[in-house]
């Protein structure tokens, strides 16, 4: 889910913490979770709580992966790309549920129903190939399960 | 009535554990979320409390609870999932469990379950004896940092508690992004007061009063039970002004990172908590003497500080008679991958890697041979089944140019392409670098491009020539672990699994599986 930039809303979720600079990942989080993603509109106002320069809070937004700077779709797919899901088959997995949502990585469709994105270990290493959807933990995925279960989402 | 044990650990809950919870409610039965035990491919395991103990049925779905229950699952009845107790199952028999003993045992939120099951022993003995004697018992038990890096737990507590300042800091490195590994998360979430109880025991060996868990986005469920586990803990006085005693306070903070892999390096993790990008800091200065916002800071794993209430409870000489050579104590081994028996084995160092790949882990899942072994994360070098005799310590993997790191096995059958994982390695330090120095940022996309050069079969042998001679750019050149030990998974598959570099291009569709 995502919302439209709301400076109120920020100003509101923002309020909680204190102004300083060890408080921007915690408020960025804050701020992904209120909208579901960072709009370009949060860094001057982070800026100017924090007493940072704009370059600084976009460098800060722009390192972390999990930072968005764009909508994600309803549904949000993680993939875990990492080398224990790949020793059972966590290539081919990622492959087939990219191809049938024709769509590469980082990438959310045409309806915003969906985004795919890369993660490197969920922690689910001895159930691999591993996958998070909208948060949910999945184990030992087939790919033609994974797929029919997001579609049924859609 | 009996109680239920039914596992709350994500890898339970990928596996339906929730719906299992769900129909033992429904069904009017008593139940306790706990952790995991370690044994995945019995998940959901679920423990039922009868006299003489708890035996276990797994692994159970939402749909077997109905037989379970009319099979008299509630006083240990017989059925197809019957386990037996739990404590006597052949794969936990055979371990040593310390920093574990608790893990999928205790309701991990109630700290009446975790003084009942030992817990608080260790922190009221370091309040007794005072700082110094706390740290000479964490030094003489040979504990050493879980993390992958292997330095002396007891040196670096002693570093920062010797050093003059005006605040210190306690952080936990929690960010266990290793492919492979996920004994950090598992504690988290069946024994987080453990964690807390070692985090305390740390910052009152240096005079900390305000410590810092820093842990990982991915791992959503483990920071939900984390937090809780503060807040039952903060509720008894714990935590807060005179955790340490009247006017003697202590607070731990949970931050999470969001999802940069660079930032489980030590002082990356730092820039990270102070608000900054993840980027890695030159050194000197330690973090024990300018840390986090430039005060002395001791950052161990989650593991390292988890166990030191093991030691101050039953003594450091306790701690330190089991274990192999220079590597003192357990360490809670993570089988992963294509393996029959994955999930968590703690043992003494010095098992064999054979030992554990083949008897403890049964070979691998889909019954073909063993080809590669991919130790310590994706830094860790691949291991042939010809180095299976290397014995699980610090010093004889690293003499054999692997490492153990964060405790992860990764088993891959004879599917594998050792080329395809060679370029992983470069494009994972490419994806993941922090952007500081040259040799990572630039070394590991000219990596990718290279091992792409001698797959398609253009000047294989320069190009073999230029690729070693990149990995020890990368080695010397690199100021942190990212950059410096992406050479291993790299050179290990060049090494000794050197003719899937050299196949003909129509044998490999021209490129690697990506």
């Amino acid at each position: 889910m995502h919302k439209a930039w709301d400076d109120a809303a920020a100003d509101r979720v923002l309020g909680a913490f204190s102004p300083t600079q060890d408080q921007l990942l915690p408020m960025l989080h804050a701020l992904q979770a209120e909208f579901g993603w960072i709009a370009a509109e949060a860094v001057p106002i982070l800026a100017s709580k924090l007493n940072l320069s704009r370059a600084e809070v976009h460098g800060v937004i722009s390192f972390y992966h999990d930072f968005r700077r764009e909508p994600a779709g309803r549904i949000v797919v993680k993939l875990c790309r990492a080398e224990a899901c790949q020793a059972m088959g966590g290539r081919e997995m990622a492959e087939a549920v990219l191809a049938h949502f024709k769509l590469g990585w980082g990438d959310t469709n045409c309806d915003r129903s969906v985004t795919i994105e890369p993660v490197y270990c969920l922690g689910l290493c001895a159930v691999a190939p591993a996958a998070l959807v909208n948060g949910a933990p999945r184990a030992r995925v087939e790919p033609a399960r994974l797929i029919a279960d997001i579609e049924a989402m859609r | 009535m009996s109680r239920v044990f039914v596992p709350g650990d994500a890898l339970a809950v990928a596996l339906g554990a929730d719906g299992v919870a769900e129909a033992l409610v429904n069904a009017g039965a008593e139940i306790v979320r706990t952790g995991s035990r370690g044994m995945a491919w019995l998940e959901p395991l679920i423990e039922v409390e009868i006299v003489g103990g708890r035996v276990g049925y797994g692994p159970v779905s939402a749909g077997d609870v109905a037989g379970l229950l009319a099979a008299g699952m509630l006083s240990g009845g017989a059925h197809a999932l019957f386990l037996g107790h739990i404590d006597d199952h052949e794969w936990m028999r055979a371990q040593t469990r310390i920093t574990f003993a608790r893990c999928g045992v205790v309701d991990p939120l109630s700290v009446d379950d975790y003084v009942a099951h030992g817990g608080l022993r260790g922190l009221k003995r370091a309040l007794e004896i005072g700082y110094a004697a706390t740290i000479e018992q964490i030094a003489r038990s040979g504990l050493r940092g879980r993390g992958g890096a292997g330095f002396p737990a007891g040196i670096k507590w002693k570093g920062a508690a010797d050093a003059q300042a005006d605040s210190k800091y306690v952080v936990c490195n929690a960010d266990e992004g290793d492919s492979g590994t996920f004994a950090d998360r598992m504690l988290m979430e069946g024994d987080p007061m453990s964690l807390i109880e070692g985090i305390a025991i740390a910052a009152f060996a240096i005079g900390a009063s305000k410590a810092f868990v820093y842990s990982r986005s991915e791992y959503p469920h483990a920071n939900a039970t984390f937090a809780k586990a503060l807040a039952a803990v903060r509720a008894t006085g714990g935590l807060g002004a005179h955790a340490f005693g009247p006017n003697s306070p202590f607070e731990i903070e949970l931050r999470i990172g969001a999802g940069a892999y660079v930032c489980g390096e030590e002082t990356a993790l730092l820039e990270s908590l102070e608000g900054k990008r993840g980027q890695v800091r030159a050194k000197p200065p330690l973090p024990v003497h300018a840390g986090l916002f430039g005060k002395p800071t001791v950052i161990n794993n989650v593991l390292t500080l988890a166990t030191a209430p093991w030691i101050l409870t039953h003594g450091a000489e306790a701690y330190a008679a089991v274990g192999h050579d220079r590597s003192r104590g357990t360490m809670p081994i993570q089988l992963a991958g294509n393996v029959k028996f994955p999930g968590l084995y703690e043992a003494p160092f010095g098992l064999t890697l054979g030992q554990i790949v083949n008897e403890i882990g049964g070979g691998t899942a889909s019954g073909r041979p063993v080809r590669a072994v991919q130790c310590g994360g994706p830094l860790g070098a691949y291991f042939p089944p010809s180095l299976f005799d290397t014995p699980y310590d610090y010093e004889a993997f690293a003499a054999r140019d692997g490492l153990i790191g964060h405790g992860g096995i990764v088993v891959f059958d004879d599917s594998v392409d050792m080329a395809t994982q060679a370029r992983f390695a470069m494009e994972f330090c490419a994806v993941e670098s922090c952007g500081k120095c040259t040799p990572c940022r630039i070394g590991s996309v000219r990596g990718q491009e290279v091992i792409d050069r001698i797959v398609s079969g253009e000047n294989r042998s320069s190009d073999i020539a230029l690729l070693e001679d990149l990995c020890q750019t990368l080695k010397l050149g690199s100021l942190c672990a990212l950059g410096g030990f992406t050479p291993y998974p790299v050179l290990s598959a060049l090494g000794y699994f050197p003719e899937d570099f050299q196949r003909k291009p129509a044998q490999n569709g021209g490129g690697l599986k990506r």
